[in-house]
């Protein structure tokens, strides 16, 4: 931003957008701040200190944590962790291998295939999971990490981005340069697409990881053993179980706090992956 | 035939490296359509009381199903509720997305990085987590904003849309802003050089650029908003002016596994799923006709 020129009548200008900036990091932060204070407190503190004034009790709330249920809670992150991160690598990989498909090759029913996966998009989640669930159950695979694992794994948008990524990110003269040496297909898929492919691909892995982390519904109703819960599905019963327990609270909010700190300190960290122009290819072409 | 244009020749290749996602398409997502409109033409019906093995049976009953969903005032009542919920969230939450975009992209903002990550930040909390959160604050006990009953049943509705809200903007403003960093900056350039305000350019140039962007950030919201689930299922332990059936998807979850009635709700699913394709075909048609633009 500093680079560039600031024409003296317009600096003054700055201040309203970045007055309407700051209100809305503000209310984006406000409940974040909420459960990093409430965090501290112990459970007769929640309701007489003042919402912002932090108290003394995080470490009580994380012993019982720890406690509640023999640990269930860092069960339920591991799980999520595992279906986050197992199901964001699988979908990135069938992603760019349909993406280079249908980018770099002209085959018969391209552009059939293409609309059907793409059509996907359109299609609701509500339409599929209560028959993936039957589905899942009369193969006896409800209720087990495959059930909320495998329907997460394709990823329509995914695989569009990915052929607009492939678009522009592998030139036809390098494959070209590779068939004229004698490479296979697949050979230019693992050694020459795949590679150039990478920075596009993080992006999509990490929009993948935070749709499945973030998932309620699907988990929901595969699951029902607590054992196998993701995050989300484990809070809800938590709250569930104590919403009329206001002594439970500081364990619903401990929970919470913990459960985006994993996803926040990803944030931070793959900044420069979270805003690549891919979406920005499609517009261009 | 396709011949090998562009150099590359005719081979299994790519089907192969499509493999993949056709078989995770069929099994996933082709079967399961399948099998809810299979489910939707049929009922179990009952003879005697019920009671034996034999005395349960599942046939065939046409659109029987899909005419009494249709006709379920509880639906309606749920999309009445939704449409409300949905008009409100969109507007909002899409109309913050384009001004914190064109806010970022404009020459004058200072503390950009900051308001782009913080605003960005309910991303990263799940659904789940993000009602929790706002449910608490809303609770009468630990509220810090006295006075109003954010849970009570004249504004349910509105606390839960500040939800969807607070989740749905960075997401949008992110694609929007990504989208505007992608327009050459020699555009504004001339514009500048006119005199033109940085309003105006906004105004002018920037919106109309983005028009494909954001009628694709649209149709995205309006899919996803009428499956609004987790919200609701997440604060209804804390309120009780939520009702089991409060939107239509809630209806098909409680129909499919509370009440087990799997017929209605695989009729009910196929409503909404109806619904929410005619209203995103019309906006895709032009998506289509922008994106793609490329392929034709």
């Amino acid at each position: 931003m500093g680079t560039r020129t600031r024409p003296q009548t317009a600096r003054s200008l700055g201040l309203v957008p970045t007055g309407l900036l700051v209100l809305g990091a503000i209310y984006c932060l406000l409940p974040v701040s909420w459960v990093l204070v409430s965090a501290t407190k112990s459970p007769g503190e929640l309701f007489t200190l003042s919402t912002f004034a932090p108290g003394s009790g995080f470490f009580d709330n994380l012993r019982q944590l720890n406690a509640y249920r023999d640990g269930v809670f860092w069960r339920w992150m591991a799980n999520t962790a595992l279906y986050a991160g197992g199901g964001a690598l699988l979908s990135t990989l069938v992603s760019a291998a349909s993406g280079f498909a249908l980018a770099k090759y002209r085959f018969r029913g391209r552009n059939l295939i293409f609309n059907i996966l793409i059509g996907g998009i359109l299609v609701p989640s509500v339409v599929l999971a209560i028959p993936q669930y039957l589905l899942f159950a009369k193969l006896g695979l409800a209720d087990t990490y495959w059930a909320v694992l495998l329907p997460q794994i394709l990823h329509p948008y995914s695989i569009y981005l990915a052929r607009v990524y492939a678009g522009v990110a592998i030139p036809d003269s390098l494959l070209e340069a590779g068939r004229i040496d004698g490479s296979g297909e697949w050979l230019l898929l693992t050694r020459v697409g795949l590679p150039l492919m990478v920075p596009g691909m993080v992006t999509v892995f990490l929009f993948q990881f935070v749709a499945i982390w973030n998932n309620f519904l699907l988990p929901f109703i595969m699951l029902g053993d607590d054992g196998k819960f993701p995050l989300t599905v484990g809070l809800y019963t938590l709250l569930a179980a104590g919403a009329n327990q206001p002594s439970l609270y500081n364990l619903i909010i401990t929970g919470a706090l913990l459960s985006i700190i994993p996803l926040i300190a990803l944030f931070l960290t793959m900044q420069r992956y979270w805003r690549t122009d891919l979406s920005g290819g499609a517009i261009k072409g | 035939m396709s011949t090998a244009r562009g150099g590359a020749p005719r081979s299994a290749a790519p089907y192969l490296f499509l493999t993949p996602a056709i078989v995770l398409f069929t099994l996933f997502l082709a079967l399961p359509i399948g099998y809810t409109v299979y489910l939707s033409l049929r009922r179990t019906k009952v003879s005697g009381l019920g009671l034996g093995r034999g005395s349960r049976r599942e046939i065939f009953v046409g659109l029987d199903n899909l005419r009494v969903a249709v006709a379920d005032g509880e639906l309606w009542a749920g999309a009445l509720r939704v449409l409300g919920y949905g008009t409100l969230v969109l507007v909002v939450m899409l109309g913050l997305a384009l001004l914190f975009a064109l806010i970022l992209d404009s020459a004058y903002v200072r503390l950009a990085r900051f308001g782009r990550i913080s605003i960005f930040l309910p991303y990263a909390v799940p659904g789940v987590v993000a009602s929790l959160l706002w449910g608490f604050l809303y609770l009468p006990s630990l509220t810090p904003i006295g006075g109003i009953d954010f849970l009570g049943a004249s504004a349910v509705t509105y606390s839960m849309a500040n939800i969807a809200v607070w989740g749905g903007t960075g997401f949008n403003m992110l694609v929007l802003y990504t989208n505007l960093r992608a327009i050459p900056r020699s555009y504004y350039e001339a514009a500048r050089m006119d005199g033109a305000s940085e309003v105006a350019i906004a105004l002018r140039i920037k919106i109309p650029m983005l028009v494909p962007a954001i009628i694709l950030t649209t149709v995205f919201s309006v899919i996803a908003t009428i499956q609004v689930f987790t919200e609701p299922t997440t604060l209804r332990p804390l309120s009780n002016t939520i009702s089991s059936t409060w939107s239509p998807l809630m209806k098909v979850y409680r129909d499919a596994f509370v009440t087990g009635d799997l017929y209605s709700a695989a009729a009910t699913s196929l409503v909404i799923a109806g619904v929410s394709l005619v209203l995103s075909f019309g906006f895709l048609r032009v998506v289509r006709g922008h994106a793609f633009e490329e392929e034709r």
